[in-house]
């Protein structure tokens, strides 16, 4: 355990020196999830019927999705375990007393932490100064409140555990570039980073709720917005917890087989 | 010229390399557009117009501008990768070289797979079409040509203005995300759905409504006024302007050393 806390460690200072890029990515985002609010907004003008959330659950929704976007992207990737596959770095890797997929794991989760960390405050602080009905609120109840932060925590280890899988991918394709945009064109839509999830037509939802990438951003929003409540909450996390022992297992075993017969790329 | 083709034909050959890794590239550039396609359908399944423009006229600005988009990411795709060129000091390489620097950037890299976002945008372009009720006569089948040729023009510069910011920078800059991708995001709907100050953003600070919002008005009837069709022409002023600027950040470049 101390080893991957040491991991952990290392990773996350390393993230917290980055601090003129998450300034520049502030105003990114910032930029970012007004232009989408407006969107919606316009379309709110003629169709407010129509709306499957209340504008100002929406509000809360997007200023969510852009303040723990560093935690929640599908794009990002460490570079460094790529290349230490195709490269054969991978040899001193696998010399190390300790588990691969624990140290993997763990490092993906130092780095999107530590960028979230410096990110999300001013996001949030300036989101919620917003005119209404374009500024995040706070959840409408402390249980709401609770039941989001251990949902965010599901929701972010399911994400690092499917990003894993395309890790172990490289095993086997040696130039992972394909399947990453593949994987990462696909998690983004179903994840509801493109439109919320409550957007998605009423006969696709069962199906969409079903993939393990509903589990991963959508969950605590919805949660946090007071979208869904009590026994529903408890429902969608259970579902979380579900895709996370399997997303888990299948990487675990995935791995465990290409290790058995990995070629060491080059010298 | 030849020159031009020559490199092309060799960063061709090494991409080719690894073809199924190319294969599936070229599959996800196809499927991230074709995301963005669906994130608007399902819009529109629920809301059916946005400020009275109706899907299919929304499918005709969407499709222009990912068209005029992923053409110029085929053969710009050198400017993108410019910041590392800085960083690493290979530019200095370039500057010695009898051959211009535009042209020593444009050859560096091309991305071929990126012929995956062409194609689901002519597609697209093609349903938008057939299913449209524009009458195609011969000024509004020139409209949509200037449309495209005017946002390559824009993206360009985009291009050029994101290396040039590089200059000064020496990082690649997030935020100029906001305005290459950016644009391409919030370009699929006519600009002005954001409401007037995005769109005197959008005409004067990064013109992308001269290309995709008002010949687009002249192209679904909305307006009558011919000289929208040429409009998209001023989007080569910013062009130039870009490069201008990529010349002044040039000739105040000091190498990074490594």
């Amino acid at each position: 355990m101390k080893q991957y806390l040491s991991f952990f460690r290392i990773r996350f200072i390393a993230g917290l020196q980055y601090r003129a890029a998450a300034w520049a990515g502030i105003s990114t985002q910032f930029a970012w999830g007004g232009m989408t609010l407006l969107m919606f907004w316009a379309f709110y003008q003629n169709g407010e019927n129509s709306f499957p959330m209340s504008f100002p659950e929406l509000s809360s929704y997007i200023w969510l999705q852009q303040a723990l976007l560093a935690m929640f992207m599908a794009w990002f990737f460490d570079q460094e375990i790529f290349e230490s596959i195709t490269s054969g770095g991978i040899a001193y890797e696998l010399c190390r007393p300790c588990d691969l997929y624990g140290m993997w794991f763990v490092k993906n989760m130092a780095v999107r932490l530590s960028r979230v960390l410096l990110r999300c405050v001013p996001i949030l602080l300036v989101a919620a100064f917003l005119p209404e009905p374009f500024g995040i609120k706070l959840p409408p109840d402390g249980l709401s409140a609770l039941l989001f932060l251990v949902s965010t925590v599901l929701g972010f280890l399911v994400l690092v555990s499917f990003s894993m899988l395309i890790y172990i991918s490289a095993f086997y394709t040696i130039s992972p570039m394909g399947i990453r945009i593949l994987a990462t064109s696909v998690t983004e839509f179903f994840t509801g980073a493109l439109i919320p999830i409550p957007f998605f037509p009423e006969a696709l939802q069962p199906v969409i709720y079903a993939l393990p990438f509903a589990s991963m951003q959508n969950t605590p929003f919805l949660i946090y917005t007071g979208h869904i409540g009590g026994a529903e909450a408890l429902g969608s996390m259970a579902v979380q917890l579900l895709w996370l022992f399997a997303l888990v297992l299948t990487g675990r075993l995935l791995m465990r087989r290409a290790l058995k017969k990995v070629v060491v790329q080059g010298g | 010229m030849k020159l031009y083709f020559k490199y092309m034909a060799m960063l061709l050959k090494s991409q080719m390399q690894y073809k199924a890794s190319f294969l599936m590239t070229a599959l996800g550039q196809f499927l991230v557009s074709f995301t963005a396609f669906f994130g608007v359908y399902f819009m529109f399944d629920r809301f059916h117009s946005v400020d009275g423009f109706t899907f299919s006229q929304i499918l005709i600005c969407f499709s222009i501008t990912l068209m005029a988009y992923s053409i110029t990411e085929c053969f710009a795709r050198g400017f993108d990768l410019f910041p590392r060129l800085i960083q690493s000091g290979n530019l200095d390489r370039i500057l010695v070289r009898p051959r211009g620097e535009i042209f020593q950037v444009l050859t560096a890299n091309m991305e071929f797979s990126r012929v995956g976002r062409l194609i689901q945008a002519i597609w697209m372009l093609v349903i938008a079409v057939s299913a449209s009720e524009i009458q195609w006569t011969v000024d509004k089948i020139l409209t949509v040509v200037m449309m495209l040729i005017g946002g390559v023009a824009v993206f360009a510069a985009l291009f050029v203005l994101y290396a040039g910011i590089s200059f000064f920078t020496i990082e690649g800059l997030e935020f100029m995300n906001i305005f290459t991708n950016g644009s391409l995001e919030f370009g699929k709907y006519p600009v002005s759905i954001y409401g007037e100050g995005i769109l005197k953003f959008y005409t004067y600070v990064i013109p992308i409504a001269l290309f995709q919002y008002y010949p687009f008005l002249y192209l679904i009837g909305r307006s009558e006024d011919v000289r929208l069709i040429f409009l998209p022409l001023l989007g080569f002023l910013f062009l130039i302007l870009c490069y201008l600027f990529f010349r002044f950040g040039l000739r105040r470049y000091k190498s990074t050393g490594s």
